[in-house]
């Protein structure tokens, strides 16, 4: 299985080592983010933002990985692949390994960035916050495939991810401190598992604890990778 | 290399169940070539999506290739190979890296797998386009690159899901050449389609598909004769009169049409016959019987028309 998920992962990384400039064109968001927004936070903000741009990115680049998919489901590709005796799980986690490995490359050089403007970040904490992005990718990345191998249709999973990504991003606090808003908005906030991850993910590169997120991202994996397998073994493509 | 017993499956729908495909029987022995002849929607691809197990049967059990369809599902993979209406290529895709990767989830190694694909890119006339993107491949090409990922592993047993659906007419021709070569190569085929000729040039043996059940078995030319007589069809004014000597004659017109056994042999006595009365005849037409009238007997239905509307 290890070796069947090695053979889908680089079946899918191969286009994207062929045409590497699109991980780069992949960060322009988050750079504008960066330049644009960032400034805006004051003396010391860049230690606080940059975690949540972070965690911001996991979300949408993973989110979106779904799209991905659905030529293959459209056209035969997905359905040769499951006629040959690779393993079904392998189907899915090669591609999520594909879209992880992807943004992690993309956060570090957002890291990177951002140290121009004024992050302070030691190896070490680069590298848990790179694995904490990580993990979450992995957990979105695994319920997006999973999505658009059910819904099928282009336009049907747009919204399906407009509905679920922008109120699970304006509740995680990335942009502004929650607790700047009503109570109630606040405790809306901490239902949001994505809430407690972009706080482990301050509390990496700040004084803070981890713990809570830590659970959170753990819970999600577990979750999104079992939904994500379910779907694949059980869903016709 | 396939028996089914009773393989049906039943969809679930809005409007209430639909049975796709109503319990089938299916044999098929080694190195045979057989047709899965049938209008759209009589449950061709239903039925051969479960022999490849990419759907699972409703009721019925099946062995392909050696392994039970139920339990070991992943032995019946190993063992087939399968080449679906689509194109199963990744557009993104190299033909050369598409290729290797697909002998290698069948377990080949690195090494062997650059050997086998090398040997397929000339064997299905590809040679040259290793390097070239998928989605620049014509149509033709594409197939053949189908075909080839199918045939990675040497497969005894390969299923072909309308093969040639959407080929212009020299593709076709070519793409059936290569089917005959794997059957001249000992491999068994198993394919559908709904185009009557390529199920009477290509098959040894056909099953036809109606409804969900199969209605007809046999080779092309054991059902033709199963259509009584070849189609007899005489221009004449005397067109009442004629209609009279024969048993279930149709009149249009000047024209009279009647079915009579081994029409070319029977004629020229006949046409002597009829002079003999008095008949006067413009015209002479016989028609052997088609797979189409085939179906239209045992259904009272024309695949053609059902395969022009879809």
């Amino acid at each position: 299985m290890l070796r069947d998920t090695w053979l889908v992962f680089w079946r899918v990384m191969l286009p994207v080592l062929r045409n590497p400039v699109a991980v780069v064109f992949g960060i322009a968001q988050p750079l504008l983010y960066l330049g644009l927004f960032g400034p805006l936070l004051g003396e010391g903000g860049w230690q606080w933002f940059v975690p949540g741009l972070l965690v911001q990115m996991a979300l949408f680049g993973t989110a979106y990985a779904g799209f991905s998919l659905l030529p293959e489901v459209r056209t035969g590709v997905m359905e040769r692949l499951r006629v040959t005796p690779v393993s079904r799980v392998a189907l899915l986690v090669g591609r999520v390994g594909k879209d992880v490995v992807l943004l992690v490359v993309q956060s570090l050089l957002i890291m990177l960035a951002a140290m121009l403007f004024g992050f302070r970040a030691s190896a070490g904490q680069v590298l848990l916050g790179l694995g904490l992005v990580a993990l979450l990718g992995v957990a979105i990345g695994s319920v997006s495939y999973a999505i658009a191998l059910k819904v099928k249709l282009e336009y049907v999973f747009a919204s399906v991810l407009s509905a679920s990504i922008v109120p699970l991003m304006l509740l995680s606090g990335v942009l502004l401190p929650m607790s700047n808003g009503p109570q109630w908005l606040y405790w809306l906030s901490r239902v949001n598992p994505l809430a407690h991850v972009v706080d482990a993910e301050r509390s990496i590169f700040n004084p803070g604890t981890v713990t809570y997120g830590l659970i959170s991202v753990a819970l999600l994996v577990v979750a999104g990778v079992l939904y994500g397998i379910r779907t694949f073994n059980r869903e016709s493509a | 290399m396939i028996k089914a017993r009773g393989l049906a499956r039943r969809f679930t729908t809005k409007a209430g169940p639909v049975d796709a495909v109503r319990g089938v029987d299916i044999d098929v022995a080694e190195g045979e070539l057989v047709g899965f002849l049938g209008p759209n929607g009589a449950g061709k691809s239903t039925t051969l999506r479960m022999l490849t197990t990419l759907l699972r049967p409703t009721a019925g059990e099946a062995l392909v290739a050696g392994h039970d369809l139920l339990t070991d599902p992943a032995g019946v993979r190993r063992n087939i190979g399968y080449v679906g209406q689509k194109p199963g290529a990744g557009l993104d895709q190299r033909v050369a890296d598409e290729l290797e990767l697909q002998a290698r989830f069948y377990g080949l190694s690195r090494h062997d797998a650059r050997r086998k694909v090398a040997g397929l890119l000339e064997r299905f006339d590809l040679t040259g386009l290793e390097q070239r993107g998928v989605g620049t491949l014509s149509g033709g090409q594409q197939r053949r690159l189908d075909l080839a990922m199918g045939m990675l592993h040497d497969p005894r047993l390969l299923f072909l899901d309308e093969p040639s659906t959407a080929l212009d007419p020299q593709s076709r021709r070519n793409l059936w050449d290569h089917i005959r070569q794997l059957r001249a190569d000992g491999v068994t085929v198993f394919l559908t389609t709904h185009y009557l000729d390529e199920a009477d040039h290509l098959s040894d043996r056909l099953l036809v598909i109606d409804q969900g059940a199969i209605v007809a078995e046999g080779s092309p030319d054991e059902l033709k004769h199963r259509v009584s007589g070849d189609l007899v069809v005489l221009g004449t004014p005397q067109a009442a009169l004629v209609a009279t000597k024969f048993a279930d004659a149709a009149v249009d017109g000047e024209k009279v049409s009647f079915r009579i056994p081994n029409g070319d042999r029977a004629l020229p006595s006949l046409l002597k016959d009829l002079d003999n009365i008095g008949v006067e005849l413009h015209s002479v037409q016989v028609h052997r019987p088609t797979l189409d009238d085939v179906f239209l007997t045992m259904t009272g239905r024309s695949l053609r028309e059902d395969s022009n509307a879809a």
